[in-house]
């Protein structure tokens, strides 16, 4: 198991590093030299020339590279232009926000998208399986800034049940935490709901047909203990690895839905740091972002061989 | 060889058939065609001029005179969201079309050769896919500068690795079929295999995926729009008209339901036009 996990780390290495060469990349498609925009309005010679020489314009790319990589991996991802803040310190203040949104949109993406997955495999071809996929197809569709838009619009604009913008930490005030977040969270979780429920329907409809299915339900046993024993916990496999993988979907997706929500997490920090022309911000989180996901897929991957006891067994 | 493009038009219409029984996948094409057919014929529609202001009907909402409503310069909304259809979708086309142009080629050279080159295109996709599709997109468009066509660029480059897993995937599975094995032997050389043998062939599920991610990138066309990251004002796009609508919320929230609709519309018919197709082209389902 443990030389499985190792196995999948070194993989994981290349990646991270061609993952780090494009975001260093990024910098280079800038229009117009970015020393020019530091040095401000005067561009004195001798301030440019200070500037080239310590930010190390003047050393060839792969060394500029390996520069700014070798500051990486120390933890400085650079400091922000506007605040001067050092990068890493400001995605640390704005990730703890993106992540209870993320999780509380899984949990509403789980306890929708699972059990309606269930269903409408269990009742194929009958009305409820089609609605549900209609619901499913709908909520794929729905641009989630708009669904945003719209549920403001309707539960506090017209109903006033809900705060429409704000935040709050859930350790200073759990219960005006919950109350801000819920709409944003249902807002984010209805894709992944939608996505969750496509596969968990899938992989039923897979699992309903198989041999020991079948002899289950000869053996007499109730239906209910047929689908959630026999068939769902077979059928789970592929959509544990599909929520840990819909993580990296939701820190996107986080973007739109925190600007809308005015939340200040990540996705409002990468959307700031834009109209700033915060290139440091902007590189920082796209890092970031993809480290996470390489995270997850390994997180995925060890779950994946943890809850298969075929595969364990194998190794 | 013409053994082996004789059952080409049976499956064409085999496929057709199955197609238009699909009653979702009709519906799907209908929604598309009715919105290709106003995007087309937007210059020619008896509609008020999308950038025409009047300073007399602000936000006015709907009514004869003007069906959806005028937003807060009072222009007509029903012009501006007929001619932000043009936007989103030659941003979903164009930008599918890049990813395809410039991921299939890729895609089947990595699956065609295998080896070092497979190792190196996929080692760089597997880095691209790391980064997430509208993260990516936004960072590309704040690189680039905001316009539609930067827009769709950057939509189009982060769509890339999804074709090249996609294509070469199919291309691995293809390609010790007989046919491709009996083109070598009969001599032909690398390129006319992979353009006429083994690309035909991985075709279909990428017209699947194409037709998908167009839904998706029409998306995040009006996402990057909504963050004045694409289509420039005054020009409209549905994507900006929601930006601009956002602020006059519970005043004029007409500005906000239409574009959004719009949106949802469009790429809920090519969702099922897509599904649609998939079904249709699935070996599987004869």
């Amino acid at each position: 198991m443990l030389l499985f996990i190792l196995r999948r780390i070194l993989i994981a290495i290349p990646t991270l590093i061609l993952v780090s060469m494009f975001v260093f990349a990024l910098q280079k498609l800038l229009p117009g030299d970015p020393i020019l925009v530091m040095a401000g309005e005067d561009r004195d010679p001798e301030v440019i020339a200070l500037l080239r020489e310590k930010y190390r314009m003047n050393d060839p790319i792969m060394m500029q590279y390996l520069y700014w990589a070798g500051g990486v991996l120390r933890g400085d991802l650079g400091v922000s232009l506007r605040t001067n803040e050092p990068v890493l310190s400001l995605i640390a203040s704005k990730l703890p926000v993106t992540i209870q949104l993320a999780v509380m949109s899984m949990l509403f993406a789980l306890f929708i998208g699972i059990p309606a997955g269930i269903l409408s495999a269990v009742r194929k071809g009958t009305w409820v399986d089609w609605l549900a996929n209609l619901v499913a197809l709908s909520g794929l569709s729905i641009p989630n800034f708009w669904l945003g838009l719209m549920l403001i619009l309707l539960v506090s604009v017209n109903l006033g049940w809900l705060p429409a913008s704000g935040y709050e930490s859930p350790f200073v005030d759990l219960k005006k935490s919950l109350t801000t977040m819920i709409m944003p969270a249902f807002v984010l979780g209805t894709a992944l709901a939608a996505t969750l429920m496509r596969h968990t329907r899938s992989a039923m409809l897979g699992v309903l047909q198989a041999d020991y299915v079948r002899t289950a339900r000869a053996k007499g046993l109730r239906g209910r203990v047929v689908v959630m024993k026999h068939a769902f916990r077979n059928a789970v496999l592929p959509v544990v690895t599909l929520t840990a993988l819909l993580f990296g979907e939701l820190l996107a997706g986080a973007v739109l839905t925190e600007q809308i929500f005015t939340i200040p997490g990540f996705g409002k920090l990468i959307v700031d740091a834009v109209f700033n022309r915060d290139y440091a911000v902007v590189q920082g989180v796209v890092l970031c972002t993809a480290v996470g996901f390489i995270v997850m897929n390994l997180i995925a991957d060890v779950l994946y061989m943890l809850l298969n006891p075929r595969l364990r067994t194998a190794q | 060889m013409s053994a082996l493009t004789d059952p080409q038009p049976r499956a064409t219409s085999r496929i057709w058939g199955k197609l238009s029984r699909n009653k979702s996948a009709l519906v799907g094409a209908t929604v598309v065609i009715v919105f290709i057919a106003l995007a087309l014929l937007a210059p020619v529609l008896p509609i008020a001029d999308p950038t025409g202001t009047d300073w007399g009907a602000i936000r006015k909402p709907p009514s004869v005179a003007a069906w959806m409503g005028t937003d807060e310069l009072g222009r007509d909304v029903l012009a501006r969201m007929i001619w932000g259809a043009r936007a989103s979708l030659l941003a979903g086309v164009v930008s599918v079309l890049i990813a395809v142009a410039i991921g299939v080629p890729f895609g089947l050279i990595a699956g065609y050769f295998g080896g070092w080159t497979d190792s190196i295109i996929s080692r760089v996709t597997e880095a691209l896919l790391a980064m997430p599709f509208l993260i990516m997109a936004i960072a590309l468009a704040a690189f680039l500068g905001p316009s539609l066509t930067n827009a769709m660029i950057a939509i189009g480059l982060s769509a890339v690795p999804i074709f090249i897993r996609l294509t070469r995937g199919q291309v691995l599975s293809v390609k010790t079929e007989d046919y491709v094995e009996g083109a070598r032997a009969i001599g032909l050389g690398h390129v006319p295999i992979m353009t006429r043998y083994i690309l035909p062939n991985v075709f279909p599920p990428i017209l699947v995926q194409a037709t998908l991610t167009i839904a998706t990138a029409i998306i995040a066309e009006a996402a990057l729009s909504f963050l004045g990251l694409g289509q420039q004002p005054p020009a409209p796009s549905w994507g900006s008209m929601l930006n601009t609508a956002k602020n006059f919320l519970s005043q004029a929230p007409w500005m906000a339901i239409w574009p959004g609709a719009g949106i949802f519309l469009v790429v809920m018919g090519f969702n099922l036009l897509g599904d649609g197709l998939r079904d249709a082209l699935d070996p599987r389902e004869h």
